[in-house]
């Protein structure tokens, strides 16, 4: 069967090439220009869905992204795409699509059994019944309502395509590009602006290209022709068809979304499937046209009825009819259009149905005025229609299609995605652009309510030179065309006034006339809590085909002016986005940058496992063959460096230089501990409060020179620890002399450490410094030369206890820093260790860490309250005195052993008094970080304790209630090896 | 979001990261008598307006500037933006 | 009229004509014992309780626009107990438990689904953290479980597991977290308070405070001066503008907060997940539309609406969680404006105008809390005293200390 409905000419679609195509496993063909929607008309087929709540038989009800009703799976596989409009869906060869939320076929479906029930399923019953048994919410009502939830369906697999994302900027960004976009566009493209025309369509022209219209006595289409050829011929004009503008945001910024592939089988390579663009304008204009309304009566959502305009749209852009025998029902001229195109097309036009008793008359075809159409027919699609005549009698009128036009409703939406409200204009019936635009956005043509052509042509051009003479570009308004300048005409008609029958509103949600009236009726007549109550316009329209007639209709309810009903607010964005462009290339494995340490290839190279630190990846640790389990290879690494020496990678901890001749004042300010003091070449451990007195984060400052200090921070820290001390530096104190800079990029760091770590560095450090233990003690630092003149920085600290250093060279360097030092080390064991080892070396060493420094801790917390200087005012000193801050009982960290050894210590338990009971009101504290001690010989943890500092000794109870656990463990002092600090001296 | 960088013209605000209300400017002295007090208005309490606020933000991924931006809390919109370091000389602050 | 399935039947047989409006539409009296500011789920959930279980009469409570209209009818509907700290935990617990039976108690479908939570952890400190409040939920009473990768993927195994830049580790599940129908919370509690006698004002905007000696005599409003001895404001999102009618400055910024749906789709996301390792939140509603949400914009504003780096952002930790979500398409954006405190934690306090009190700073965990916090803030209303799972959540803390910071990230609201 090969197009039955297809008109014998006409339309912008190339009949002489043929595209096949697949619905519901049926082949079809279609030609290039075809929609799916345009396709399967030509081809007879009007029913493309079912609805969401009574799975009522639905054909499509338009021809644009409004649609409603005709939503359909595309693509097979995993590039299916649920809930795709038929009526914007570009036909293409071999393209497959699936009608949805039917079982176990679209003809018939089980669950058309709502409809029956449908005097029952009114709105928000569900609020008001399965209640009982309580339990039978999750258990049977709910999983019976999922059942049945949803349209489409997804994939269930990862989206193969690719997305991207772009910024554009322009002068005047022109969204829409009917008769007034075109005509703005070539104002400001000829003026020489920087121009974007952005239109959802993939054909550009608007509606010139769904009318019969004629300008300069010429057919549209070839003024739209001559335009876009112009306009590509202009330099500084983008035209970008096939892209949506989903928002208007702050400060002329508008999200578009670029459908570059959705027209082909699949992306070509290298190609992605649509870009999300954040387009940059300094003016923009809405052109966006206006969408048709339809009136409610009586089972009015069969296939085949259709807006009126969408009618004649098949007809005249696609040359599809959705039937030989059309009927048209309108409250204004424009219906009688669509009677007139389809007649000219040579269909039958069974009557036209003007609720208007002054309804002008035709020669060619019947028009019943002062009649209104009361009820349809026809199951999977309309069979005809009765009328309800001027004189009160009813007439049944066979039609396969039925067009409606209750007037039209410009698309304001962009105009309120700023928070402002569209205003009522009573001579179109409708909501125009209010007075509150967003700023630098200005609303021309239909948008703005000015329905003819010629209109549009000169608000089109008006505007462009409004947006130009802002700006201060000269332009000068072209010649336009001659055009239709009808008035609107329109009688506001929004529903057939009847007891019998459901009138439908939102067609998708099955929201019906009554619908409304109930929610009128039990008090829901805010037009939110209508919107909420009833669901009338949450379908994926968003309103666009609904909201207008249930707006008027409880304005009649409530005796209250249309304007004064209201409207509920439009937000993003203005057509559904797919996800997928809305994330860009940031997923999977790109979701977020990779930071590599300088050595991260030798450690690769070395089998190291790597671990995500932040957005650094580190080395984890490093297995060596024979090792079974990550254990034993971190006890190995803990073990060296306790007895001989091991390196570690630690540039990812911040760097900052602080300089200047108030470099050691500013510094005594950040941190709570004294500063000012420090001699040049020596280090001091420093502690920084957040102005709130907690922790904030903890590290070293060295002094390499009167002005010139390197502080250190944590690796997460880093980013916010610089932010802070810039606040500190331009906003508290702008006069003191200090600059500071963020160097952790700059310079490789590595930690050497172990009882050999002199013996390596000496391998290493040129012999122009002296690094005995006299002349380069704990806590100096120094600039040094390694390697024969490369210039260093050379720390004496230590995180693991142990004799210790920190070199660092410039970032470069760094990976022959680490192999010099492997090399020059083998045979002393030079050991190379990773994040774990680290880990267990610092909880050995009862060093803080980010487990314990969490932003929830004090100085007094962690031991260090006395390092709070009173002396001095520094960030946090003043509210760190809150006593409360430590908690009702103070905590303070504490070391924890297991009793008996073979016992786990996990972190994460909470430690609770021998005896107490195991609920919250005796916890005393909890386990911050935990570790097997290869030293030590058993699990131990650190942990806040209340009062923990006189309770050394005391055995608590480590629980860990998910785990199942419950660990006696003696409170230690939280140092576990070298507690007086000998090694690190040595 | 575009915020007119004093120096470097129009930037987009996810250059910036945000802090809050430039009061935070006012750091009271911590060694004063009514320190106590002083801190807890300064740290914990605002205004919270509905219409212009002036506020901190950071040209974190940019040239690193403070910058004081008055701006419509209401409708975003931004009335003039100036270096929070001239405005804190501006307000006396110096070392 | 009592709701239930044999009413809906009845109805549906006679035409629907019995049903009455869920809350009457009364004209503001000169005079009541208190009101409640705000018509919201705190401000109705508080006037319920307060005629309910406290047995206060003369009860109003005055909506600026339509209730329910704020942060309510425009949030990811979660409800949840899964707090770290004390302050917070039972209190939640108290909230969790009165959802539970909330449905029964107000004769109103709120679909209060328990349909667990996962939040996923992607490090070993994250799993440190997570195990640490999993363990504290239970001491209080609460449930959680911890999982590894393999229970995770058991559970819910279209996450992506294959190439994630921050691996999923495991999570923490707390079964009887979920998700609750928003707009009905409102209306539930609208019809039970209306039931109970309870005024609901609309369309009546508080325009100042009548303040006399110190102590409130009442409101001024868009429709005329009420008079009450006792007025209790729960209008988050809107705090300081209100309080300032009192001459209070509040540790409250206000924020706003965007949340999303997608188109319907057939049921894949059986619980609520966030993602770990970047600001993503979702559930899918009983209409197949994914609910999602993330951070806040950041910065201070009364706009309700956001802008699209925020959009993006919260997208991007979709696509790299669930990359399976990437052709199902966002339906639609909203922005509701939410008092980001600073601490992260609520007040329900008395202030220094004597007859004043106050319940805000809800961040972003307003709407779990409804329930708990009109009761809650009902108690204080009625007793002066506050209820004992609100103790924590003052004025003073500030001063004190006491703070309830569950992120650790101090005084600065929208880090929180």
């Amino acid at each position: 069967m090969s197009q039955t409905n297809r008109l014998a000419g006409g339309g912008l679609i190339d009949r002489s090439r043929v595209l096949t195509f697949t619905f519901d496993g049926r082949t079809y063909q279609g030609h290039p220009g075809d929609t799916l929607a345009s396709a399967l008309l030509a081809n007879g087929v009007r029913l493309m869905g079912r609805s969401f709540k009574y799975h009522r038989p639905r054909g499509p009800l338009s021809a644009g992204s409004e649609e409603p009703n005709a939503l359909v799976e595309l693509r097979d596989g995993a590039r299916r795409e649920p809930n795709t409009r038929a009526t914007t869906a570009e036909l293409f060869d071999g393209l497959t699509a699936r009608s949805q939320n039917r079982w176990p076929s679209l003809r018939f479906d089980a669950l058309a059994v709502n409809d029956r029930l449908s005097t029952f399923l009114t709105a928000g019953f569900y609020y008001k019944t399965f209640m009982w048994p309580r339990s039978f919410w999750e258990k049977v009502y709910e999983p019976a309502i999922r059942k049945a939830a949803g349209l489409g369906r997804l994939s269930m697999q990862d989206d193969p395509d690719v997305y991207d994302k772009g910024f554009l900027h322009c002068d005047l960004l022109v969204i829409g590009a009917g008769p007034a976009g075109l005509a703005a566009a070539l104002t400001a493209g000829r003026a020489g602006a920087r121009v974007i025309l952005a239109d959802e369509d993939f054909r550009l022209g608007g509606r010139l290209n769904a009318e019969t219209l004629t300008l300069d006595d010429a057919p549209a289409a070839d003024w739209v022709a001559a335009i876009l050829a112009e306009l590509a011929s202009l330099p500084t004009v983008r035209v970008m068809p096939r892209t949506t503008v989903v928002g208007a945001f702050d400060h002329g910024v508008y999200g578009a979304v670029e459908r570059v592939a959705d027209h082909l089988p699949v992306p070509e390579p290298g190609m992605p499937r649509q870009i999300l663009w954040r387009i940059y304008s300094r003016r923009a204009l809405l052109c966006a046209g206006a969408t048709e309304r339809p009136i409610a009566f009586a089972d009015n959502d069969r296939p085949g009825i259709l807006q009126a305009g969408a009618l004649r749209a098949y007809a005249n852009r696609w040359g599809a009819a959705v039937a030989r025998r059309v009927a048209v029902f309108t409250n204004s001229d424009d219906g009688h259009r669509t009677a007139r195109d389809l007649h000219a097309h040579g269909l039958e036009i069974a009557a036209v149905i003007d609720v208007r008793s002054d309804a002008p008359r035709s020669p060619d075809y019947e028009v019943l005025a002062g009649a209104q159409v009361v009820g349809t027919a026809g199951r999977l699609g309309l069979t005809g229609i009765t009328v309800r005549t001027a004189d009160g009698g009813t007439r049944k009128v066979s039609c396969g299609a039925l067009g409606v036009s209750g007037g039209w409703n410009p698309a304001v939406h962009l105009t309120c995605h700023q928070g402002a409200r569209p205003r009522w204009d009573a001579a179109i019936a409708a909501f125009v652009p209010g007075p509150d635009l967003p700023p630098g956005l200005a609303v021309a043509g239909a948008a703005a309510g000015t329905f003819s052509t010629a209109g549009a042509l000169r608000e089109g051009a008006a505007g462009a030179l409004a947006a130009l003479a802002d700006l201060g570009v000269a332009a000068t308004a072209p010649a336009l065309p001659r055009a239709e300048d009808a008035p609107a005409g329109i009688t506001a008609f929004w529903h057939v006034a009847s007891d019998a029958g459901r009138a439908w509103l939102d067609q998708q949600n099955d929201v019906t006339v009554k619908d409304v009236k109930l929610a009128h009726q039990e008090g829901f007549r805010a037009v939110e809590h209508l919107k909420r109550y009833t669901t009338l316009g949450m379908a994926t329209d968003q309103g666009k085909t609904s909201n207008m007639g249930a707006l008027a209709i409880m304005a009649e309810l409530t005796g209250k002016p249309i304007p004064e009903v209201g409207t509920t607010m439009f937000r993003p964005p203005y057509t559904p986005v797919a996800l997928g462009t809305l994330a860009g290339r940031s997923r999977g494995d790109d979701f977020r940058p990779r930071r590599l340490t300088p050595t991260h290839a030798w450690a690769a190279e070395q089998g190291a496992v790597f671990v995500e630190v932040g957005t650094w990846m580190r080395a984890q640790y490093f297995p060596r063959p024979g090792e079974t389990h990550w254990r034993q290879t971190v006890d190995r690494e803990v073990l060296a460096v306790r007895s001989a020496v091991g390196v570690c990678d630690v540039t990812t901890l911040g760097k900052i230089d602080v300089q200047g001749t108030d470099a050691a004042s500013f510094l005594d300010r950040i941190y709570c501990n004294g500063m000012a003091k420090l001699a040049v070449g020596r280090v001091r451990y420093g502690l920084m409060l957040r102005e709130d007195g907690m922790a904030k984060d903890d590290g070293t400052a060295a002094r390499l020179a009167e002005d010139h200090f390197v502080v250190t921070t944590t690796t997460a820290n880093a980013v916010a620890v610089f932010r802070h001390m810039e606040f500190c530096r331009q906003c508290l104190w702008p006069d003191l002399d200090v600059q500071v800079i963020s160097t952790t990029d700059a310079w490789a760091q590595i930690a050497v450490a172990g009882p050999r770590a002199r013996d390596l560095l000496r391998r290493v450090v040129d012999p122009t410094t002296d690094l005995s233990n006299d002349a380069f003690p704990f806590m100096a630092c120094a600039a040094v030369t390694v390697c024969g003149g490369l210039r260093a920085r050379l720390f004496r600290i230590s995180f693991s206890g142990e004799l210790a250093y920190e070199l660092a060279v410039p970032a470069r360097y760094g990976d022959a820093l680490v192999r010099a030092l492997m090399a020059a080390g083998a045979d002393l064991g030079v050991t190379p260790y990773g994040t774990e080892a680290l880990g267990v070396l610092r909880i050995e060493k009862g060093h803080a860490a980010g487990n314990e420094i969490n932003g929830q801790t004090t100085a007094r917390m962690l031991g260090l309250g006395r390092m709070v200087s009173s002396k001095k005012d520094s960030i946090g000193a003043v509210l760190s005195r809150r006593e409360a801050l430590d908690g009702p009982v103070p905590l303070r960290l504490v070391g924890l052993r297991p009793v008996n050894p073979a016992d786990p210590v996990v972190a994460g338990a909470h430690l609770l008094a021998r005896g107490a009971p195991t609920t919250a009101a005796s916890d005393e504290g909890w386990v911050t970080s935990a570790a097997f001690s290869p030293h030590v010989g058993s699990a131990i943890g650190l942990g806040f304790l209340a009062g923990g500092e006189g309770r050394i000794g005391e055995i608590v109870r480590a629980v860990d209630p998910l785990g199942g656990t419950d660990v006696a463990v003696e409170v230690v002092v939280p140092h576990f090896v070298d507690p007086d600090g000998e090694k690190l001296r040595a | 979001m575009i915020i007119p960088h004093p120096l470097l013209g129009p930037r987009d605000a996810q250059e910036f990261v945000y802090l809050g209300d430039a009061r935070l400017i006012d750091r009271p002295d911590g060694l004063a008598e009514d320190a106590a007090d002083a801190f807890h208005d300064y740290a914990y309490l605002r205004d919270n307006p509905a219409g212009e606020h002036q506020e901190l933000w950071y040209h974190e991924q940019g040239d690193r500037s403070w910058l004081v931006v008055t701006r419509d809390t209401v409708t975003h919109r931004i009335l003039r933006a100036e270096l929070a370091s001239d405005v804190a000389r501006a307000q006396g602050r110096s070392r | 009229m009592r709701y239930s399935i044999f009413q809906v039947l009845k109805e549906g047989l006679t035409g629907h004509r019995g049903w009455r409006p869920a809350w009457r539409d009364p004209a503001p009296q000169a005079e009541y014992d208190t009101i409640v500011i705000g018509g919201g789920g705190h401000g109705l959930a508080t006037a319920y309780y307060l005629a309910k279980v406290f047995g206060a009469k003369r009860i109003a409570v005055l909506e600026k626009g339509w209730i329910g209209g704020g942060n309510v009818g425009r949030n990811t509907t979660i409800v949840r107990a899964n707090y770290l700290l004390d302050g917070n935990q039972p209190f939640y617990e108290f909230s969790l438990k009165l959802w539970e039976g909330l449905e029964q108690e107000l004769n109103y479908n709120a679909m209060v689904s328990q349909r667990g939570i996962l939040n996923l952890y992607h490090s070993d400190a994250q799993r440190d953290a997570y195990r640490r409040r999993g363990n504290a939920m239970i001491l209080h009473g609460s449930d959680a479980e911890l999982l590894d990768r393999a229970q995770v993927r058991a559970m819910v195994p279209f996450l992506n597991f294959d190439d994630a830049r921050f691996p999923i580790r495991g999570g923490l599940l707390h079964r009887r977290g979920g998700t609750v129908r928003h707009d009905a919370v409102a209306w539930g509690f609208a019809r039970a308070a209306d039931a109970l006698g309870v005024d609901i004002l609309q369309n009546c905007a508080v325009t100042g405070m009548i303040v006399e000696n110190g102590r409130i005599r009442g409101v001024e409003t868009t429709r005329g001066p009420i008079r009450a001895a006792k007025v209790g404001t729960a209008v988050a999102g809107s705090s300081s503008r209100v309080m300032a009618m009192a001459g209070m400055r509040l540790p409250i910024e206000s924020h706003v907060l965007q949340a999303f749906v997608t188109e319907g789709l057939k049921p894949v996301v059986p619980n609520v997940i966030t993602f770990g390792a970047g600001h993503f939140y979702v559930s899918q509603s009983d209409k197949g539309g994914l609910v999602f949400g993330g951070d806040i914009d950041g910065y201070n504003s009364y706009a309700q609406r956001g802008n699209l780096p925020m959009i993006e952002d919260v997208v991007e930790g979709g696509m790299a969680l669930m990359p399976m979500i990437g052709r199902a398409r966002l339906l639609r954006a909203w922005g509701g404006l939410v008092d980001m405190s600073m601490d992260g934690s609520p007040i329900i306090d008395r202030t220094p105008i004597e007859g004043l009190y106050f319940n805000g700073g809800w961040n972003y965990g307003g709407f779990k809390a409804t329930p708990a916090s009109g009761f809650a803030f009902a108690h204080l209303l009625a007793t002066d005293t506050p209820h004992p799972t609100a103790t924590a959540y003052r004025f003073d803390r500030f001063r004190t200390g006491a703070l309830i910071d569950e992120k650790g990230v101090g005084a600065q609201p929208n880090l929180h």
